[in-house]
């Protein structure tokens, strides 16, 4: 495994690095949805941009592997596409946009829609690993409540939603618990896609880098998303199917079309909706959408 | 479109070759040259090798170059080429007394053993923009002055701890930690708060020292020195077990000395900031010393009651590379978290709305 | 000191290549995967037990080896060479435990619990098994599992069983086991919770 780009590293980091990292995802594995504390490095990208995802991808990956990145649901957004260029550059490996191809998916923000299967890994990259952050700013605070499994504030916080709004008013980064033990942060992905971390059967490793923190959901791992007895979770639903492929239950972006009020729903898994159009499904707006929406039926 | 659903990649690389582009700016003017950067904004180097934690002056002055003149993304380059560097160990503590000191000033005494030497400095300059710079002037060679006999210059702190007037400081054998190495963590002990202060940027550290000055946890400091100067750096390498020089570095050096009552168990004395960074940056030494000793409060039974008092505050916030990653990072595109939004309040206002109709009010108590 | 033998040949390769496979056992417990160590330490260091070693440890992630391998100095110089870590004496110390003879493995207790605020800070038991096959010998439910998992190994630890269950009781404190036999590799995190009967 020769460095692909000359004067550093094979996937950037440094063999101790990796060890590091490699220790506390192990860690992390073995005790689902605790926060291991790890000595982040800087990396050539900024904190907040993936950096947590980016060392746990490049502590994992072989020349063999294949990798997949996504941010908002899109192959394309130009934050996706920097980190894809970065791992072909620094590690050689192949990449590809369909979910179902992928060795490694490193997302932000989304689950694909495709279910993931036994031996894929899906990567997050977090922002905010706590939970309990925005109720308590303490880390020593909300260290001593996970230590005590103290989740009185949480539930506090989404019943005075209720008790205010009658529901619960959190709609991404919508807390979950593990196994039945810890509260985790699913990273912001909408709540739409916490059922997809129930039971999956691939490995979900969650990467925080400047805030120095990695966990992890084991493949078959209960994953609960908070709620009550007389206020059950419930996911967004969406009222018409995707313009484009005429998905349904899926999660949909809103395009505005123009200033007099023309909008379009459109898949924001691209990949699938691209792989639906390939297979001959047509939403109501397929062959009036603007090219830049619509792009190509599939790209490489 | 920013978030071009096709076509991100070409926008990326037309988006770099335009930067390359404005960041050599006019081509019939001459490029800057990295010495160039090195020899006249000797500052601005001093500040990236000190907040990058990488002492390498053309490095940071390349860096400089890269980012156009922008600090802290130079010191973000220099952060995330030091951290692919090998490491081979720890230098042995540095003697800031054996300092070829090039400026040393103290405030609580008129003069000492070394003499205050001013060396090069803004102050008592009048800060009057000087227009024959623009032409190219050529300043007159600096005057030389015959050094000291003895030439020694202890340190102030040194000269008090001899009547105990100040608290000792001893060292201890432990391995100084290494917050690059062991991820931070509450409490933390005085070595990582100044590991990390001296990496913090300079305009939260002085932000937070005038606070205390300002009476958000005052510490009554006395400028007892500034110095600033190159200091050798000696290493024992494993197979050797015996120091070998390195090579000097420019240190400047700030001993802040601060009033303390005493308590019960310890007798009225005076207690100690600290300040090192790399280069000359008297500004950031002194931020850092105001800083170390309102951290200190635990330390010296003193209330916790401002945030340059409270160490998870400042040592969380003062790391400029992560907080201008995460500020910034809210360029990136959130519009699937926004969708999730959009929806939400569309029902809250379509429900206030049939409430409204109904002549309900706002808002259902939980009771109800 | 002894002349040294192999360690990995490509080591950036070939850590990540065992590290991907202990990764992939430890979130999948109780399952046995193919583990080729292609490495040559002085015996009785297997080499499934130096391929862990040179992978994971280094001067940050200190091992404790067990009476077997700490009678010969040539795998302490091993170990120190090829991985820069330090060898402890005290099991409580080790970031990996490497113990080569299983029916004299300590109590689990032994060796580094975490704690309740860090349960990270605990030691990974590393032993060298004779065999190791999918099986029903040992049971298991808990995250990774889908279902039930099972294993026939030997040999296995005194009350290996009862100090299975007082490790998994202490979660999320606790150990990590990972076992290893010739070619092969399983993990016990300590999330797995062993099962009577069927």
């Amino acid at each position: 495994m020769t460095p692909v780009q000359d004067g550093y590293n094979f996937a950037y980091l440094d063999e101790q690095t990796k060890r590091m990292i490699r220790r506390a995802i192990l860690k992390a594995i073995a005790i689902p949805g605790y926060q291991v504390p790890f000595a982040s490095r800087e990396m050539p990208m900024p904190y907040g941009w993936g950096t947590g995802g980016v060392q746990v991808t490049a502590s994992i990956l072989g020349p063999d592997d294949v990798l997949k990145v996504i941010d908002q649901g899109s192959d394309d957004t130009t934050n996706a596409v920097s980190i894809r260029k970065f791992f072909k550059k620094t590690a050689g490996v192949a990449t590809t946009t369909h979910t179902a191809e992928a060795t490694i998916v490193q997302t932000r923000h989304r689950i694909p829609e495709e279910p993931l299967g036994a031996g894929q890994v899906l990567v997050y990259q977090v922002p905010i690993p706590e939970p309990l952050r925005f109720l308590e700013p303490r880390e020593t605070e909300t260290r001593t409540l996970h230590a005590l499994a103290e989740y009185g504030l949480m539930h506090v916080k989404l019943y005075e939603d209720i008790a205010r709004h009658g529901h619960v008013a959190t709609t991404y980064a919508y807390p979950v618990e593990v196994a039945g033990r810890y509260v985790m942060d699913p990273s912001p992905t909408p709540k739409f896609d916490n059922p997809k971390m129930h039971m999956s059967a691939a490995l979900q490793l969650f990467g925080a880098g400047r805030e120095q923190r990695i966990y992890a959901v084991p493949p078959y791992t209960p994953v609960k998303s908070l709620d009550f007895e007389d206020h059950p979770f419930r996911i967004q639903t969406f009222k018409d199917p995707c313009a484009l492929c005429a998905a349904e239950g899926v999660y949909l972006d809103e395009v505005v079309l123009d200033d007099r009020g023309g909008r379009m729903m459109v898949c924001s898994d691209t990949d699938f909706c691209e792989t639906r159009r390939a297979a001959g499904h047509r939403g109501a707006m397929l062959g009036t959408a603007p090219a830049e929406i619509a792009g190509e039926a599939s790209h490489g | 479109m920013y978030v071009a659903v096709k076509g991100g990649e070409q926008a990326i690389d037309n988006a770099h070759r335009l930067l390359a582009a404005k960041r050599r700016g006019d081509p019939a003017l001459p490029d800057l040259d990295v010495a160039q950067i090195d020899g006249q904004l000797a500052l601005a180097v001093a500040r990236v090798m000190a907040e990058g934690s990488l002492y390498d002056r053309s490095l940071a002055a390349l860096a400089i170059k890269q980012a156009r003149g922008d600090l802290i993304e130079a010191i973000f380059l220099v952060r995330a080429f030091r951290t692919t560097l090998p490491r081979f160990g720890a230098c042995e503590p540095v003697d800031t007394g054996a300092m070829a000191v090039e400026r040393r000033v103290s405030a609580t005494f008129k003069d000492l053993p070394g003499g205050q030497v001013l060396g090069p400095t803004f102050d008592y300059t009048h800060r009057l923009i000087d227009f024959a710079l623009a032409a190219g002037f050529a300043p007159p060679p600096p005057a030389e002055a015959e050094p000291e006999a003895d030439g020694a210059m202890p340190r102030v702190t040194d000269l008090l701890g001899e009547e105990d007037l100040i608290e000792r400081e001893t060292a201890d054998d432990r391995p100084p930690a290494d917050l690059t190495r062991e991820p931070l963590s509450f409490p933390a002990e005085r070595d990582i708060r100044l590991q990390n202060l001296a990496r913090g940027d300079e305009g939260f550290l002085l932000g937070l020292g005038y606070s205390t000055q300002r009476g958000f946890g005052r510490t009554h400091p006395f400028v007892g020195e500034v110095r600033f100067g190159a200091v050798e750096l000696d290493f024992v390498p494993e197979e050797l077990g015996f120091p070998v020089p390195l090579g000097t570095i420019e240190v400047t050096e700030c001993q802040m000395v601060n009033q303390f009552a005493g308590s019960a168990e310890r007798p009225p004395q005076f207690t100690r900031g600290y300040g090192l960074v790399f280069g000359q940056s008297e500004r950031k030494a002194m931020s850092m010393a105001l800083v170390d000793r309102a951290l200190r409060a635990r330390e010296f039974g003193e209330d916790v009651v401002a945030p340059a008092q409270d160490e998870e505050f400042v040592l969380s916030h003062s790391d400029n590379v992560q907080a201008t990653g995460f500020v910034e990072h809210l360029k990136l595109p959130h519009y699937v978290d926004f969708q999730a939004e959009l929806e939400l309040v569309r029902r809250l206002r379509a429900e206030h709305a049939a409430r409204e109709a109904d002549g309900r009010p706002h808002y259902e108590e939980a009771a109800e | 000191m002894s002349p040294l033998t192999r360690g990995f040949a490509e080591p950036a390769r070939e850590a990540q290549a065992a590290f991907r496979v202990l990764m992939t056992a430890m979130s999948r417990p109780a399952t046995v995967h193919p583990f080729a160590a292609a490495v040559t330490p002085p015996p009785p260091l297997s080499p499934e037990l130096a391929a862990i070693a040179l992978s994971l440890a280094d001067p940050d992630a200190p091992i404790w080896l067990d009476p077997p391998l700490a009678a010969v100095p040539a795998i302490a110089d091993y170990l120190r060479f090829h991985t820069g870590a330090k060898i402890v004496g005290r099991p409580d110390e080790a970031a990996f435990a490497l113990v080569s003879n299983p029916l004299a493995c300590p109590y689990l207790d032994r060796f580094a619990q975490g704690l309740d605020a860090y349960p990270d800070r605990s030691t990974t038991v590393v032993l060298a098994l004779a065999t190791l096959d999918a099986g029903s010998a040992l049971r298991f439910r808990g995250p990774g599992i889908d279902g039930v998992a099972g294993l026939d190994a030997a040999p296995l630890p005194r009350a290996f069983a009862a100090e299975l269950d007082s490790n998994h009781a202490l979660f999320p404190r606790g150990v990590d086991l990972v076992l290893l036999a010739p070619g092969r590799l399983a993990a016990l995190p300590r999330s797995a919770r062993r099962i009577e009967g069927a």
